[in-house]
């Protein structure tokens, strides 16, 4: 599973807090939750993230369980977050949803293409290709599937 | 031989399994994903709902007709479908789950981060997002990957005013934010024989500031003793040798009032460094530190003065609220100017009553203090009830004194 995008970058210990705000989740409509990320981290990310690869330092994602933190930064076009580490709900939810998550600690600079492959298990910017932690088969499978609601549609 | 979460899982650290869950439970705010990706599955009806538990404590009574309509949908399918439910006014999900529900060795999975606390009953307890719970009212089971454990060795007792806060406060600025990450906390050694449950669920209720899928103590005689009088006969573990990745030793007499500063968990300073800090409220309560002995320590430092600013108490749950009401525990809390809430997360979270104006300042019982989390412009610093009850009724951070 290819991707690639332009990079986008975040630092360290980014809380779902952060991702998208405890006032903003008494709702189902994901396009309150787009309209809204990163809100409280720096206002002008949202208007970025259609096509692109977040790459953030570790712990990304800690915090709050809110699966509307991997939902929002899904929907609002990013095509896989890069971080060094995640926190592991975070890890989970973001697989669930069918976002791809890349482990691999990347010297970030804003706008540059951001190559990767899932399966193979690398990472390319600028010409040179680093290794990423792989995924374990059952993470490949369900984000193969398209997340996990599709896994258990097929599985079920 | 194990680790207690190899002995619970059945398999050894780095390996993956599929484990049948004893306990699952969800709350009004994860709830509600929850059965929208449940349903998205194609699941038509729950198969068995005995080990299935829907919460309301996140906002409690609903704020506003939004958050009432997708309550109400939620409340309809949890008593459609023979789902264990407590509506608003029950508690705190965390805590309920402690007051007789979860039991030693059980796989327990909450969505909601600090579904770690329940670990306290040597349970592996830990927090999941909707969907994975979605899979869970599918099937009965999910994958674990079996952490590694980090063994959090205690001796000695408590000195002066520091509680068990402090301590978790502590560890968690030892380890940093993910210093366990996807890894377990044991905690262990013999100065865990005299911490009562309440302290055991505060200090399981940190874990995951470290990043940790779990924490956890060996049921002993107090784990059995506190189950007793909740009806549940249940037998001590006894821990075993295993291997831990690393290992962390705190003399108990140590430890010092701590706060946790704007806006992370795991930067601490000596209360005494912040003392004169002026507030705008203080709020005791959460599944950190809404419990009885929380609340009575509480009232026994401001019993017959008055405080200061706005202080918000709320106990954790329902069970709580009776005993601090039978006790003259409540009537002291608010003979000394306190606001009472309704039994569930308060403030903790932002999302209806307690939130903080631009610039204002929270003392708060709680477990994070993240940036804007209880309000847009609002800091947050997190510390024990005593230090909680003394900066009350000063109206400025205060050192705790010995009561």
């Amino acid at each position: 599973m290819q991707g690639k995008g332009r990079a986008v970058c975040v630092g360290a210990d980014i809380d779902t807090d952060l991702v998208i705000a405890g006032r903003y989740l008494r709702t189902k409509d994901h396009s309150v939750w787009v309209a809204h990320v990163f809100e409280d981290l720096d206002p002008s990310l949202a208007g970025r993230l259609n096509g692109a690869v977040i790459v953030a330092g570790k712990n990304f994602g800690c915090g709050s369980s809110r699966e509307q933190a991997a939902i929002a930064i899904r929907d609002a076009g990013v095509v896989a977050v890069v971080a060094p580490s995640f926190a592991r709900i975070f890890f989970r939810n973001a697989i669930n949803v069918g976002l791809p998550l890349i482990e691999c600690d990347l010297i970030c600079r804003e706008g540059t293409g951001v190559l990767f492959d899932l399966a193979e298990g690398w990472v390319e910017v600028g010409g040179k290709k680093d290794s990423t932690r792989p995924l374990s088969h059952k993470m490949q499978e369900i984000l193969a599937a398209g997340g996990l609601v599709n896994y258990w549609r097929t599985h079920g | 031989m194990g680790t207690l979460s190899e002995r619970i899982l059945g398999a050894s650290a780095g390996e993956y399994v599929d484990r049948v869950v004893d306990r699952a439970y969800v709350h009004d705010g994860t709830g509600v994903l929850t059965l929208e990706a449940w349903k998205s599955m194609g699941a038509k009806r729950i198969q068995d709902a005995t080990h299935l538990h829907v919460l309301f404590d996140h906002i409690v009574p609903a704020n506003n007709s939004t958050t009432a309509t997708l309550q109400h949908e939620l409340r309809e399918f949890a008593r459609s479908s023979f789902l264990h439910f407590s509506d608003i006014g029950g508690g705190i999900c965390h805590q309920i789950m402690s007051e007789g529900v979860v039991l030693p060795g059980e796989v327990v999975v909450g969505a909601d981060s600090h579904a770690c606390t329940p670990g306290a009953f040597g349970a592996f307890a830990t927090g999941v997002g909707a969907t994975d719970m979605a899979a869970i009212w599918m099937t009965g089971e999910t994958w674990f990957r079996v952490p590694e454990s980090i063994g959090i060795h205690l001796s000695g007792t408590f000195t002066g005013a520091a509680e068990a806060k402090d301590l978790a406060l502590t560890y968690v600025s030892r380890l940093g934010m993910d210093g366990a990450s996807y890894q377990a906390l044991e905690f262990i050694g013999e100065g865990t024989a005299a911490l009562p449950m309440d302290d055991r669920l505060t200090l399981c209720n940190l874990v995951v500031e470290t990043g940790a899928k779990a924490g956890m103590f060996y049921a002993d005689d107090v784990t059995v003793q506190y189950l007793a009088t909740v009806g549940h006969a249940v037998k001590p573990q006894e821990p075993e040798p295993c291997r831990y990745v690393q290992e962390l030793d705190f003399d108990l007499s140590d430890i010092v009032p701590v706060i946790a500063v704007p806006p992370r968990v795991d930067t601490i300073k000596p209360v005494h460094d912040l003392a004169g800090l002026p507030l705008d409220q203080v709020f005791v309560g959460t599944c950190t530190n809404g419990r009885y002995a929380d609340l009575a320590r509480f009232a026994r430092i401001v019993k017959g003065r008055k405080v200061a600013i706005r202080t918000i108490v709320v106990p954790a749950s329902r069970a709580v609220l009776q005993e601090a009401i039978r006790t003259g525990v409540l009537a002291d809390i608010v003979e000394a100017g306190c606001t009472i809430g309704t039994p569930g997360c308060g403030p903790c979270l932002g999302a209806h009553m307690g939130v903080l104006g631009e610039g204002e300042v929270c003392l708060s019982t709680a477990n994070r203090n993240f940036k804007n989390r209880m309000g847009v412009g609002g800091e947050i610093y997190l510390s024990s009830v005593a230090t909680a009850a003394a900066s009350a009724l000063e109206g400025e951070i205060s050192v705790p004194g010995v009561s």
